[in-house]
């Protein structure tokens, strides 16, 4: 075939899984040589369209062309030999072997493994050189961190010779510094002639690493653009279908009383690790105090203590009323009680329980509610009405209140959580992470009722690591670095600069 | 003590060990790919029986090891088809597998032999024979050295040195080979295996079969070897011990072949001391039987420290994005 046929194209795949079809009719030319973005809402289909390319299902219609050949992809063992290397958002790598091991894994040479890693090794070292791929080939997987696992998905993809790099949501798990990073090797990598297709919701990593984009929305491909000639904001509404606010719109605030007090706060962990070293922060009525800092830095430890999760030392003021830090009335449910509601950082595991119903999971934390009550019974039917109304009033799709919290998609899980802790009207919201693994449409929503409840004269205690939204939603920003607060900033008067600069623990004095 | 006494139990030591050890791999290689395996007993169990039988009708033991193998491979096809192909809980399939394995042998035994659930008492070719190594004889007065070389490492059977000899095969296999290399790679991330191309399903089943046969070996040898024939229940729970073993070995050959050491000279020593008299206190015989399981629980429980078993065990691959 010809030298300019593309490197994939897919016509008119489509795949239903029961009554729902996952990819509609998608058709899709990739230019060898290209980095091409793919990008779409959680659930909107792409990566199932992957794993057909992939072989992991089976597409019920359509053709897939490699380098303008018909192939069949029935297996993962197909789509190796068709030159497709895949990396997925949940690195497929055995925690116990070294990366010498893991990169030979299925691709040994011989029924001995002496000569193979052995040859591994030398190759593995070629590949480093070629495009900074630095690993130690002798480190175990579960002593490296996950920017080096990511580059051994990478590295394995290269040593089974592939051409085409399906890279899926790979910064999620990354820093700001290694997301840079593997956006240099992907650069290096298309410069030799490989092919590349990321995968994301971030609009930002579009706009920065691919050549072209297609779109996708609710299984449907639609648009293919290329990234030159298009806008954030002109890709979020191909994403979401209607036109949406990236930047929050929102009044200056007006706070008013002080409703937190914070005084010396200090957490030793498990480990006997001092965590928080003197916190000392305030927020008012009416405020957004965004904490902003690399994760790690005791922001989750900040957000535990007062949301009762785990215990400290030091003072801390509710509306003027000590809180308990330890023992007795220190526990989540205290602080409910005391008007403290708490969206938790991890929805999955402290904010749900995703085998349990949304009805059910709506009811956590406030299950003592005499409203949920009948005699020594839950009032099952007062909770489920009650859930059905939050469902609605936040628009959480699908809105069957049966469905179990795991079969949402993080936006919509994310909803459950805020829907149940803003629509206790409490004093204080503390809300860690609250855009983690969320999709656009969702995002723009809960940061709507996050203002609308300072608006409302509440106090809201942020935690993000990302910067954007700490600049977008926050009234006041505090840094946090090493367990301590580094310094005070308010938005319009610093920038990304300032604010990496104390994350990193520079102060604003010494910088 | 003596030092004949000595050689005498450490020789009944390796005789008591053959089977835990040879079932105690079998678990190592099904467990390593992810399939944990309580039916190492019921198939031992199956393959004694079967063993026995079919040395009995043709009087050649190795018709009778063959059947014994084939019997316990097909519990473990059984096994492998409930737990890897059709998804279900491999704690359950294997203890259905025990209970088929106990019922199955006493009532296939009583209708073929009609002597209350055994076998015929095997003799001559149907049993596995001693096998002597040269000069064993020549050297048996030789101090020291004779009673080892003649007593202890001559005059096995053919299926004990089978044992010993499998554990350096496992380490070469599991730790040197490309086939390791997977099971212990499917044991752990199976999704990384299938992501690279490898069935799980295959490597799965190798791993089962595998056990089946090792298993089968293991049964052929209580029967056939060990005893003259098959009597109910002579397992006598040596797949649970086998289990222990592994379990005390993390999942390593050379360790497992060293914990099985140990747990049959426990069986040697109470086999070998029976109602012992401390100075008036006659220790009953059934107190001494229960030793060595007594000691299974103890050491088990107090000296194994973290075991942690292959992450991927017990729980069937389902294909996930």
């Amino acid at each position: 075939m010809s030298s300019d046929a593309p490197a994939i194209e897919l016509k008119g795949i489509s795949k239903s899984f029961g009554p729902v079809q996952a990819n509609k009719n998608i058709s899709i030319r990739v230019a060898p040589g290209t980095i091409h973005g793919i990008i779409g809402e959680n659930g909107a289909g792409k990566s199932t369209l992957m794993s057909i390319l992939y072989g992991f299902y089976k597409a019920d219609r359509g053709e897939i062309w490699i380098n303008g050949t018909r192939t069949e992809i029935p297996d993962s063992q197909a789509a190796i030999a068709a030159g497709i290397g895949m990396v997925f958002q949940h690195f497929k790598l055995v925690e116990n072997f070294t990366v010498l091991e893991n990169v030979v894994l299925g691709a040994e040479d011989s029924g001995l493994l002496k000569p193979s890693l052995a040859r591994a090794r030398k190759e593995l070292k070629m590949l480093a050189q070629e495009y900074e791929l630095n690993v130690d080939p002798d480190a175990r997987i579960d002593e490296i961190g996950v920017g080096r696992q990511q580059r051994v998905e990478i590295l394995k993809a290269l040593y089974r010779q592939a051409d085409i790099l399906i890279l899926d949501e790979p910064t999620g798990v990354l820093t700001p510094a290694e997301a840079d990073q593997l956006f240099r090797i992907l650069h290096r990598l298309k410069e030799e002639g490989k092919t590349i297709i990321l995968i994301t919701h971030k609009l930002r990593e579009i706009m920065e690493a691919t050549d072209t984009v297609s779109v996708m929305r609710r299984g449907e491909m639609t648009a293919t653009v290329k990234t030159a000639e298009t806008s954030p904001e002109h890709l979020a509404e191909l994403m979401v279908g209607r036109k949406v606010l990236l930047r929050v719109d929102k009044v200056p605030a007006k706070p008013g009383k002080t409703v937190l007090e914070v005084e010396n706060l200090r957490v030793v962990d498990d480990k006997g690790v001092e965590r928080l070293k003197g916190v000392d922060l305030t927020v008012r009525a009416g405020e957004i105090l965004g904490i902003a800092g690399v994760a790690g830095n005791g922001q989750s430890e900040l957000l535990e203590v007062l949301g009762g999760m785990r215990e400290g030392a030091g003072t801390v003021r509710l509306n003027g009323a000590p809180l308990a830090l330890s023992g007795p009335g220190s526990d989540g449910q205290a602080r409910r009680a005391g008007g403290i509601a708490h969206v938790p950082e991890d929805r999955q595991r402290e904010g749900l329980i995703m085998e349990f119903h949304a009805w059910e999971n709506v009811a956590f934390g406030y299950h003592r509610d005499p409203a949920y009550q009948r005699g020594i019974f839950m009032n099952n039917a007062a909770l489920r009405a009650d859930t059905e109304r939050k469902i609605e009033k936040f628009d959480v799709r699908p809105t069957d209140g049966w469905l179990s919290a795991k079969n949402f998609s993080g936006g919509n899980q994310q909803k459950i959580v805020v829907a149940r802790e803003i629509e206790r009207n409490p004093d204080l919201l503390l809300v860690g992470q609250p855009t983690r693994g969320v999709d656009i449409g969702a995002i723009e929503f809960i940061h709507k009722q996050i203002v609308a409840l300072r608006d409302e004269g509440k106090a809201v205690l942020l935690v993000s690591v990302e910067l954007e939204e700490i600049f977008s939603l926050s009234d006041r920003i505090a840094v946090m670095f090493d367990g301590h607060i580094m310094g005070e900033r308010l938005p319009d008067e610093t920038d990304e600069k300032e604010l990496g600069l104390l994350m990193a623990g520079v102060s604003g004095e010494a910088a | 003590m003596e030092f004949l006494t000595i050689i005498q139990v450490l020789d009944s030591t390796i005789r008591l060990a053959t089977p835990l050890l040879l079932a105690c791999l079998a678990g190592l290689y099904s467990e390593r790919s992810g399939i944990f395996d309580i039916g190492l007993e019921g198939k031992m169990l199956m393959a004694a029986f079967f063993s026995a039988a079919a040395a009995a009708m043709t009087g050649s033991v190795w018709l009778g090891l063959l059947a014994g193998i084939v019997a316990s491979m097909v519990l473990s096809g059984l096994h492998g088809l409930a737990s890897i192909t059709f998804r279900g809980n491999q704690l359950i399939s294997g203890v259905a597998i025990n209970f088929l394995a106990s019922g199955m042998t006493v009532l296939i035994a009583q209708d073929w032999f009609q002597q209350g659930g055994r076998t015929p008492s095997l003799m001559g070719g149907a049993r596995f024979t001693p096998i002597t190594f040269p000069f064993a004889d020549a050297v048996r007065d030789v101090p020291i050295f004779g009673p080892i070389y003649s007593e202890l490492l001559s005059g096995h059977s053919i299926l004990v040195y089978v044992a010993f000899l499998a554990v350096p095969a496992t380490w070469f296999v599991l730790f040197r080979t490309r086939f390791g290399l997977r099971l212990r790679a499917v044991g752990e991330n199976p999704a990384a295996v299938d992501t690279a191309g490898v069935s799980v399903v295959g490597l799965r089943f190798a791993a089962v079969a595998i056990c089946g046969v090792l298993c089968g070996i293991a049964g052929a040898y209580l029967a056939t070897a060990l005893q003259a024939g098959f009597v109910k229940e002579m397992t006598a729970g040596r797949g649970f011990i086998a289990l222990a073993a592994l379990i005390f070995a993390k999942w390593r050959p050379w360790q497992a072949m060293g914990a099985c050491l140990l747990f049959g000279l426990l069986q040697a020593v109470a086999l070998r001391f029976q109602n012992i008299d401390l100075g008036g206190i006659v220790i009953p015989v059934q107190a001494m039987d229960a030793l060595p399981y007594i000691l299974t629980v103890v050491i088990l429980a107090g000296f194994v420290g973290k075991a942690i078993p292959p992450r991927a065990g017990g729980s069937p691959y389902v294909k996930e994005r």
